[in-house]
């Protein structure tokens, strides 16, 4: 990635966060650097409490550093004028753990679409409900009025993260967010929401930076990955590299977790 | 000796809105050996918690139950007195349900919830109290463990929450851990060490268990036997080994084959089709029939019974069980 003349669509540059706790802080991201090329599909991984999520709020502006800098197509989040602020909210787009958190309970689906084309004002209102059918047919859900009409207690669980993704799309991101996309969900649902992922950015191009604690999903899903532990890059570089040959303790401690969990044998070995 | 978890053909219903009853679990059969280990597997809405909540009768207040039965060493647990099941709960089966931060008390101290198991069925009391209070913690595997008993549950991490749960559950010393989703909330790193720390408290203590999970590899880990859910229902119990060597019901072999796998290529996942279906909103035949590759038309028309399939294994599926169609 980064071959000369393109510019990554989101870049940090040693970004620091402390949190205070009682009785002293927490260094939430030490000199964090990452940058998220157009077309690429990286991934974050690391334990609980590493400082995957703390990276994601920064990266959407949701936070701001207290070292280093965020910048989104070269210039710094917090500078932004106006009108280069609400261009940034409509290019990158975040998808969350828990559907059922992330989507108000008491809007419909199809509200819940149309909203996002009107904030970002992308759509007029005669012609937002069939833009919101056309956004939902591209994540695999049906577009009749019944279904717009429900509410999202009424989805199972892939559906409701469908919903998310469709409103994420709607402002048509260079790049797109994502939490722990699937770990919310049901194991035999979670292939099919990764599947729409992998094809939606095949069609679209748009970049990727998945945060995921299943470093064998991370492995099959993304072409770059980085390692965070204890708020440090400690790893970084092609996914098929180092999820199978990890040159540092924090990454090889992650993959054994997970070889030894995905084996489903019994007993010492492992 | 009868199993000392017995659940059978239970079937429990909840009140809908306006009139009338949403069926949630119509079906579930599930037998624990005194001693084994026992794996309750299934997805959201198949029904692994309220079975987990039926084996001691923590059934929701406005669930009814419809048909069946709930047997803890051969006793009755659904027409059992108040004062027996609180012997029961706690005494004889300790529980941990799946997140630690909603089943402690944020502002009682980690060691007066540790130990209150033992100060309700032993009626151990002060120093005894905190002294179990440090052993139990210790034998979970949290250092300090005195530091860990003063403290508050927000204090800790998620594991060492997880771990004072566990704690809390063999206060009493019971015969029986039940452990619902206790590593859902975890990363992997701390998954494998809880799913460890368990299997060296089952041998040490000769615990019988039953651990309910969504991840079919990770109960692999701990378990001898599996009893797998969908849809309200028990669609498969065999041995481990056999179950990831030979599943014989199609939802076992479609989780199985949803796994990821250290080693595999980039690219496309596999995956199930369809979606789980919402409970009580289950069609007349085969409840997985609507995403099974091998469904033909009686498996929509008519729902299998489970049903013995060789080698001490049962299955719900018409194309695996040993009996044929009554009349042909």
């Amino acid at each position: 990635m980064g071959e000369r003349g393109r510019s990554p669509i989101l870049a940090a540059a040693g970004v620091g966060r402390t949190y205070p706790v009682r009785g002293g802080s927490v260094r939430a991201l030490d000199d964090v650097s990452l940058a998220l090329w157009p077309g690429e599909i990286l991934g974050v991984v690391g334990r609980s409490g590493a400082g995957k999520s703390t990276l994601a709020r920064l990266l959407l502006g949701l936070e701001r550093p207290d070292e280093g800098t965020v910048t989104y197509a070269g210039r710094e989040l917090t500078s932004l004028v106006a009108r280069d602020a609400r261009r940034m909210r409509r290019a990158v787009q975040a998808v969350f753990q828990d559907p059922t958190a992330s989507l108000d309970p008491r809007q419909s689906v199809g509200t819940i679409v149309a909203e996002a084309l009107a904030v970002h004002n992308l759509a007029p209102r005669r012609s937002r409900r069939e833009r919101s059918r056309e956004l939902l047919a591209e994540v695999g859900l049906p577009g009749e009025d019944a279904f717009l009409a429900r509410l999202p207690r009424e989805l199972s669980g892939g559906e409701r993260q469908r919903v998310a993704i469709a409103r994420a799309l709607a402002s048509r991101p260079e790049a797109l967010i994502l939490d722990e996309p699937v770990s919310a969900l049901d194991v035999s649902v979670r292939g099919q929401v990764l599947n729409l992922l992998l094809l939606l950015q095949r069609r679209t191009g748009m970049a990727m930076l998945v945060i995921a604690h299943d470093v064998l999903l991370v492995a099959r899903l993304c072409t770059r990955v980085l390692v965070l532990s204890a708020g440090r890059v400690v790893e970084e570089g092609p996914a098929a590299r180092v999820l199978t040959r990890p040159t540092g303790p924090a990454t090889a401690e992650l993959l054994a977790a997970a070889r030894w969990l995905a084996a489903g044998e019994p007993g010492a070995a492992g | 000796m009868p199993p000392i978890v017995e659940v059978e053909d239970l079937a429990v219903a909840f009140p809908k809105p306006g009139a009338g009853m949403r069926i949630v679990l119509d079906g579930v059969t599930l037998a624990v050996e005194d001693g084994e280990a026992m794996g309750l597997v299934g997805e959201s809405g198949c029904g692994k918690s309220l079975t987990a909540l039926a084996t001691v009768r923590l059934l929701p207040q406005t669930a009814r139950v419809v048909r069946g039965s709930v047997r803890l060493g051969g006793e009755d647990v659904l027409g059992a007195e108040e004062k027996r099941l609180c012997e029961l709960r706690g005494g004889v089966v300790g529980f941990v349900f799946q997140e630690p931060s909603r089943a402690l008390n944020p502002v009682r101290s980690v060691g007066s919830q540790v130990t209150e198991a033992a100060r309700l069925h032993l009626g151990v009391r002060g120093g005894d109290a905190a002294a179990l209070a440090s052993r139990l913690l210790a034998e979970v595997g949290l250092d300090e463990p005195d530091r860990v008993a003063h403290a508050y549950p927000h204090q800790l991490s998620g594991g060492e929450r997880q771990r004072v749960l566990l704690a809390s559950a063999l206060a009493a010393g019971p015969r029986v851990l039940i452990a619902d989703e206790p590593t859902s909330a975890l990363d992997t790193v701390s998954q494998q060490r809880l799913v460890e720390l368990i299997r060296r408290l089952r041998e040490s203590r000769g615990l019988t268990l039953l651990f309910v999970s969504h991840d079919l590899a990770l109960v692999g880990r701990l378990v001898e036997r599996v009893t797998v859910l969908y849809a309200g229902e028990t669609v498969e119990v065999a041995g481990r080994d056999a179950l990831f060597a030979d599943p014989r019901h199609p939802y076992t072999q479609a989780l199985l084959q949803a796994r990821l796998e250290s080693g595999d290529a980039p690219g496309l996942f596999p995956t199930v089709p369809g979606a789980v279906p919402r409970a009580g909103e289950w069609g007349a035949g085969c409840r997985f029939a609507p995403r099974c590759p091998h469904a033909w038309e009686r498996c929509r028309r008519a729902r299998p019974a489970l049903a013995p399939a060789g080698d001490g294994r049962t299955v719900r599926c018409f194309l695996a069980s040993d009996e044929e169609e009554p009349g042909g």
